[in-house]
């Protein structure tokens, strides 16, 4: 991953894709549509929200799982980065799809099912990010941080199955809306909606690369300064030290 | 060898439960408090409480006084006698034993909960068996789930609070299946209807416990 991470191809097609995906989105032909009209072009924004907040936070979750089984900051940093970038692609989606939601179906929020589970999904990932920041020593944060990922992430899954069961959804192609294939009739939309998907989660990917590296940086330069100004023999005030640096770093 | 462990820790939970009771009578308490209070909130005649809400509000006192009891779990023991746990014993056995404990505790504030709300607040529930071996499927998976959050929330500074946000979202898939089989047991519904959400609450249960099993040997270890 590493490696892959600090070669530019998929940089360079990330921003390929984004520029597609903002020319061809907005002015490509799309079906003519009762009540969606030209909002069906939020299929190109708001949708690959949530494919790109479901794989970083799944990217997270495994980082997580490799933290527990070898306990290296580099690990936790990842854990950290993708969570903080699904929370984002989060919040943008449940913005934009509420957008949405109040011109199609009349109103920001209708309980609907998928923005039921989006808005539960924030719920524990901001306390998770709550918990990271209550925790002082380091590495009980990274390793609590990361059971508590790995433990939420388990529950949120039967959600995803439990909550459509509950009430039918609004979104198109649930509960009897007609889907996608009802309204693409000759593939254009997916012809912008698949790179779009590409493209937006490379750019969650290309953002979180960038977070992980000034954090090390950062932790880097902690750890220089502590070798620099604390003479060496005096543990005790070493460790105050240490948990005075190592707030988080944002 | 397992098994024999957690009987032994189970027996010393319930011992040292059983010598100080105030803690016990404090939480049992705080039931018919929460009770007392949301009967006199509504300011109700008994039993002219729609059935959605007599619902909903049965199992909102049952989260808040399931955070509550099982919260004390892990922050009311010492460090040191932590420390003296670890030496002795499994973190598995810590675990099951602790789980165990707390879905006895679970149990007991169940059902007085149950009798003391439907004493002032009316009793419409038709199929008493569902209703019940609901309300047992539910302690199990409130304490198993609430457990390894408070043990999770025990290593933090305000874990008060974080007990209630981290404990909140992962249990809300469990509250829902109860809540929806809670509703078909007031409502006297065939026991097929609700067979497909039993089997869910079931399998959440599970999921939650070997989660559970699994990730406790790290964060006892911390």
């Amino acid at each position: 991953m590493n490696s892959l991470l600090k070669k530019s191809w998929w940089k360079v097609l990330a921003v390929v894709l984004m520029v597609y995906t903002i020319t061809a989105g907005l002015l490509f032909d799309v079906p003519r549509l009762a009540i969606l009209n030209e909002t069906i072009r939020v299929l190109y924004f708001h949708v690959p929200m949530w494919f790109g907040m479901l794989i970083l936070l799944t990217v997270s979750v495994v980082y997580s799982i490799k933290y527990l089984g070898n306990p290296s900051q580099k690990f936790d940093n990842y854990a950290l980065e993708f969570a903080n970038a699904g929370v984002i692609f989060g919040v943008l989606g449940l913005l934009s799809g509420a957008l949405w939601a109040n011109y199609t179906w009349g109103s920001p929020w209708s309980s609907d099912p998928k923005q039921n589970a989006a808005a539960i999904a924030m719920l524990i990932y901001f306390a998770y990010l709550i918990l990271r920041n209550s925790l002082e020593d380091e590495q009980q944060r990274a390793k609590i941080g990361a059971i508590y990922n790995i433990f939420a992430y388990a529950t949120l899954i039967p959600l995803l199955f439990i909550l459509p069961r509950l009430t039918d959804s609004l979104h198109p192609g649930n509960g009897g809306n007609p889907g996608f294939n009802a309204y693409d009739l000759d593939s254009k939309l997916r012809l912008v909606f698949y790179p779009a998907v590409l493209g937006w989660t490379l750019i969650g990917v290309w953002l979180t690369s960038q977070r992980i590296r000034i954090r090390a940086i950062n932790q880097k330069l902690d750890e220089r300064s502590e070798e620099e100004y604390i003479p060496t023999g005096s543990r005790h005030a070493a460790a105050d030290e240490q948990s005075a640096y190592s707030r988080p770093v944002k | 060898m397992l098994w024999k462990e957690v009987k032994l820790l189970f027996r010393k939970e319930v011992i040292l439960e059983w010598r100080q009771r105030n803690a016990l009578n404090g939480i049992i308490l705080y039931v018919v408090s929460a009770v007392f209070v949301c009967y006199l909130s509504f300011n109700l005649q008994r039993g002219s409480l729609n059935v959605v809400t007599w619902n909903a509000l049965f199992w909102i006192i049952m989260l808040f006084v399931a955070i509550n009891a099982i919260a004390k779990s892990f922050m009311q023991e010492r460090y040191g006698r932590q420390i003296y746990y670890y030496t002795i014993s499994s973190p598995q056995g810590i675990i099951l034993s602790k789980i165990l404990y707390n879905v006895l505790l679970m149990l007991l504030l169940a059902f007085t909960c149950l009798i003391v709300y439907a004493v002032v607040l009316g009793n419409p529930v038709q199929d008493w068996s569902l209703f019940v071996l609901n309300l047992l499927l539910a302690s199990i998976g409130f304490s198993t789930t609430l457990t390894m959050v408070s043990g999770i929330a025990s290593r933090t500074s305000n874990s008060s609070t974080l007990m209630a946000i981290l404990g909140f979202p992962v249990i809300i898939p469990m509250l829902l299946m109860v809540i929806r089989v809670s509703k078909n047991a007031i409502d006297g519904l065939d026991l097929s209807v609700s067979y497909d959400d039993l089997l869910v609450l079931a399998a959440i249960n599970l999921i939650v416990g070997t989660v559970s099993y699994i990730l406790f040997p790290y964060l006892w270890r911390s």
